[in-house]
């Protein structure tokens, strides 16, 4: 792939009464694997489903019941891994996370804890201005999701909704290598392009199937530095993790707020101490879960119903030929191909469909054209029409290629093409039918232009008169040209002609 | 009607038209009936059994009658049973009815076995002596003399054990997690298998430890234990860790030919304090052996003494995970809560009131050993020594051995009752010559070969390799026809 060089950006810094300081940050992705049947049983995963509708006994935890791994999940993960350039474990081993709670029927969650399926990879992250911060993954595990607990339905009941019970889960887990809340929301961002790409995760946060646990700690310069070098994590602060946030604003939010509430005890002369809260989104602020003596212990143990599970290189092989171009590649082929901005193809690459969409009215007709076609006429124009998605643009690659093809030929202005796509938008149809049959095509004809040129001329003494001072004055006449052919005639030609004959 | 001592028998009488599947069933169904006194039977099922007999007879005229067609079966409580009550002996799953049905009943079924009921068992398979069920305990058919004292049949398979003894089927299906197929099968003088780890799918059998657990049968003789092992065992897509490998036809393996083979004799199996009837036993087997044409060699397993230990931090552990799920929540039993009682109460209660003694203790060893801090010092060196162990089979085995013989319980059956204060571990004790197969994954069979003072059965161990159960069920085939043992209970219920 074409490289793109970025430079590192500064961490966010706070300046406390003490002096400055600077956030570290690692996050823990919850990314729910795309695909049609739980991790271990054959049950759906179709969201907003009946509640309890989409449930096994093995989902249910009844007496008896075995998991079995469901191959497409593990192609799934060893597909994000791949995206993400890690290592693919060809042994990995699913372990049992023991604890109660009535939306997890087995009483534990598979996991993988001690040998995950995707080891160390990494993820680039674009922060503006040619600036891009490199994260660490240190792995990608598969478990389990649990069930959903309704607490607010009645006074003195919970309901339990075990849809979700045992939908698969890729846990992404960075190193502390992220150094702000913008860079954090960015690098979600980023995950979130990457799996979409790859087909491997929605990455819908509002469906949760996207949410993330964070883990915000302070330190002063030059102690991350330290930290880098030698990777002793005691160079850093003690660190509080800020559980499931499933949107861009609270991970912002949450850890701004808790960076400051970290800063302030520091300051204050008291410690951090190691915990999990949690984000309360009213407040804006994080609030304590449990500390670190209270944590559960989760009596981690390998799962005795599953054998460990070996894969083969080969297949890794097959996934990874079948990888499509991802967004960085892309982006910087935009660039180099097509000319483009380094905004304007982040813009086209951010989903694929938009990227395939371009590129594909881009070989119909011009590069440039298309990047401004697409952003500025047909992103607004699904905007304005409930805010379609590019996949339900009525109007086809071909048909937006058509109309920027019919321009650049010559034979359409860009006022009339503005036009021509409005009514192929609303109404469909091939553009170059609809120029011909609706007599819209650009007059280039210099004889017809002529006469209409003279016309004006002709009705309009005084004006002519003006302009020969004033020569900025022609453009008048070019309007008025414009107008009596009806906006077909080629503004460049009637601009020479008006000149010539005005003796300009 | 003519009594059939084994199925092999009754099959051969089916067959023949000589007797239906429906009398046959009938006869059963009322030695059932008869037999309230030996609390075998849990759940009795005469209207399945009837409407399965007659299907069986449709088939038996069809001609399409596999071995265990028309056969009358007992069902361990621990194998969930579609819509029949399947509680694993424990209060914690009173009235749960499954609506699935386990993938080994599902294949006996599909080969036309009859099922009588459900049987009796120690509570989740915990225990050695049937004595933790909540249905309270399964007698042994056999007496000591005239001594009125009510046995143990073992456990934890302690039904299926007394109801095959005291003729009131002609098989029943078994789980054996440390020797709950072995042990009871010892201790009222009939047949048990206990295959190789990942023969028989566990899918719809309650766990109890996931890695060591493995159903067989359990019948009168080593033929029948061949019938239903190959009607039982196969791979199964739904257990992740049965293995994909075909079930030979094991009846037709077993020729009694073991000239040339060579039985291994491990002298870590020799106990302390070991009875002298027991010792005696297993001289008498060796020379059976020998006599059969095998040639004996002594051998080393040298952490068989770990094997108990290791045992009691595994099973635990596992079991402590699997037992998570009975929280009152979904089925079974949730204890009857008070006013302002939350979630934690729920548990804590339905829990408590809802698994029986051993089983607490056990879900409490397998959370301590599995906690933060202790995971390494047991849990993890349990595994190590469990390589260990199953590293000293391997070695037998690859330095000529073909099978091994041991005692298969170090007692004859003992009282109800009589361990009642006796410190667990001493009923743990029952396990030592059994686990060590569990924690190896082997397969092993216990065969009755001789009586003690008292007049109660004794049997043997014949532990062989891995997927050789047919080698192994011919090595017991020759050591049965040696002993030549066809006492029987004397009825007394």
């Amino acid at each position: 792939m074409l490289d793109l060089t970025y430079e590192s950006p500064k961490p966010k810094l706070i300046s406390g009464a003490t002096g400055e300081w600077e956030l570290v940050i690692g996050m823990e992705v919850h990314a729910q694997v795309s695909t049609k049947a739980k991790l271990f049983s054959g049950a759906s995963t179709q969201f907003g489903a009946e509640p309890n509708s989409n449930v096994s006994f093995i989902d249910a935890g009844m007496p008896g019941m075995l998991p079995v791994i469901n191959e497409g999940c593990v192609a799934q993960a060893v597909r994000t891994g791949l995206g993400l350039k890690a290592a693919i474990n060809l042994h990995s081993a699913f372990d049992r996370k023991n604890y109660f709670y009535p939306d997890l029927p087995q009483g534990y969650q598979i996991s993988q804890l001690y040998h995950p399926i995707v080891g160390e990879g990494e993820v680039l992250v674009e922060l503006g201005d040619g600036k891009a911060r490199l994260v660490r993954i240190e792995r990608i595990h598969l478990e389990q999701d649990a069930g959903k607990s309704i607490h607010d339905m009645d006074p003195s009941l919970s309901f339990v909704d075990l849809n979700r019970t045992g939908v698969a889960l890729m846990e992404i887990i960075s190193r502390p290598d992220i150094r702000g809340p913008e860079e954090a929301a960015a690098y979600v961002l980023k995950l979130r392009q990457i799996m979409r790409y790859l087909g491997t995760c929605d990455g819908n946060m509002q469906n949760g199937n996207l949410r993330a646990d964070v883990n915000v700690s302070v330190c002063r310069p030059g102690d991350y530095e330290r930290y880098m070098e030698s990777q002793d994590f005691s160079h850093l602060g003690t660190r509080c993790e800020i559980k499931n946030m499933n949107s861009m604003r609270f991970i912002q939010q949450a850890i701004e707020y808790e960076a400051r509430r970290q800063i302030a005890l520091l300051e204050d002369g008291k410690s951090v101490t190691q915990e999990t809260r949690l984000f309360d989104a009213e407040k804006g602020e994080t609030r304590s879960m449990r500390s670190k003596e209270e944590a559960h212990d989760y009596r981690y143990f390998p799962d005795p119903d599953l054998l460990p599970l070996e894969i083969e290189q080969a297949w890794v092989d097959d996934i990874e030929a079948s990888l499509p171009e991802l967004p960085d590649a892309k982006k910087a082929r935009f660039i180099a191909d097509y000319g483009l901005s380094d905004y304007d193809a982040s813009v086209l690459t951010a989903e694929h469909e938009s990227a395939a969409y371009f590129e594909e009215v881009a070989a119909a007709s011009d590069g440039k054209l298309a990047a401004n076609w697409v952003l500025n006429e047909l992103f607004g124009r699904l905007k304005r029409d409930g805010d379609k998605a590019i996949t339900e643009s009525p109007m086809t690659p071909a048909q937006l290629g058509g109309i920027i093809g019919l321009i650049v030929k010559g034979d359409i202005s860009g006022k009339i093409a503005k036009d021509l796509f409005e009514i192929v938008y609303t109404e469909g149809g091939d553009p170059s039918v609809i120029v011909e049959e609706r007599g819209m095509r650009q007059v280039t004809d210099t004889g017809a232009i002529e006469a209409a040129v003279d016309e004006v001329i002709a009705a309009n003494p005084a004006q002519v008169e003006k302009a020969r001072a004033n020569p900025k004055l022609a453009g008048w006449f070019v309007g008025q040209v414009m107008k009596a052919t009806g906006g077909k005639a080629n503004p460049k030609a009637v601009n020479e002609i008006v000149s010539a004959k005005l003796g300009l | 009607m003519t009594e059939f001592r084994t199925i092999a028998a009754a099959r051969d009488a089916l067959r023949k038209g000589d007797v239906s599947a429906t009398e046959l069933a009938e006869e059963y169904i009322a030695r059932v009936e008869g037999a309230d006194a030996l609390n075998a039977f849990v759940h009795k099922t005469p209207e399945i059994a009837r409407e399965q007999a007659a299907a069986a007879d449709a088939r038996l005229k069809a001609g399409d009658a596999p071995s265990l067609c028309g056969i009358p079966l007992g069902i361990k409580d621990l194998f969930c049973t579609k819509g029949v009550p399947s509680q694993a002996a424990s209060k914690i799953l009173t009235d749960f009815r499954p609506e699935y049905e386990s993938t080994v009943t599902t294949k006996l079924f599909a080969d036309g076995a009859v099922m009588l009921g459900k049987l009796n068992m120690d509570e989740f398979a915990m225990g050695s002596s049937n004595e933790t069920s909540t249905y309270g305990d399964a007698v042994n058919p056999w007496r000591r003399g005239n001594d009125e004292t009510k046995l143990t049949p073992g456990g934890s398979s302690g039904g299926s054990a007394s109801a095959v003894s005291a003729d009131l089927c002609l098989g029943a299906t078994g789980t054996d997690t440390g020797g709950s197929i072995r042990q009871p099968a010892a201790f009222t003088g009939i047949t048990g298998l206990k295959p190789t780890y990942g023969r028989v799918s566990r899918f719809g059998i309650i766990a109890f430890a996931s890695s060591l657990d493995q159903a067989g049968p359990m019948a009168r003789d080593v033929r029948d234990c061949a019938i239903m092992l190959s009607a039982m065992a196969g791979h199964d897509a739904k257990d992740s860790t049965s293995a994909d490998l075909a079930v030979p036809d094991f009846e037709a393996m077993l020729d009694g030919d073991i000239k040339g083979k060579v039985i291994g004799i491990p002298r870590e199996y020799r106990m302390d304090g070991m009875p002298e009837e027991i010792e005696a036993l297993w001289a008498e087997g060796r020379k059976m052996m020998e006599a059969a044409g095998a040639t004996l060699r002594d051998i080393s397993l040298p952490h068989t003494k770990y094997a108990l230990p290791t045992y009691y931090v595994i099973a635990p552990a596992e079991a402590s995970s699997n037992l998570a799920r009975y929280d009152g929540v979904r089925f079974g039993r949730r204890a009857q809560l008070a006013q302002g009682d939350g979630i934690t109460e729920m548990y804590e209660k339905t829990r408590a009131e809802g698994f029986g003694d051993e089983v607490q203790r056990r879900v409490m060893i397998g959370t301590y050993v599995l906690s933060a801090g202790f995971y390494d010092a047991y849990y993890n060196r349990a595994r190590k020594v469990r390589t260990l162990i199953k590293r000293d089979f391997e070695q037998a085995f690859a330095d000529g051995v073909d099978a091994i013989l041991t005692p298969a319980t170090p007692s004859a059956a003992f009282g109800l009752g009589e361990m009642a204060e006796a410190d667990p571990v001493q009923m743990y004790l029952n396990d030592v010559f059994t686990v060590t197969v569990n924690l190896a994954g082997l397969p092993g069979i216990a065969v009755p070969t001789g009586q003690s003072a008292q007049g109660l059965p004794l049997g043997l161990q014949l532990i062989g390799k891995p997927w050789e159960e047919g080698e192994l069920l011919n090595a017991a085939y020759a050591l049965e026809r040696e002993a030549g043992f066809v006492e029987k209970p004397a009825k007394w219920w």
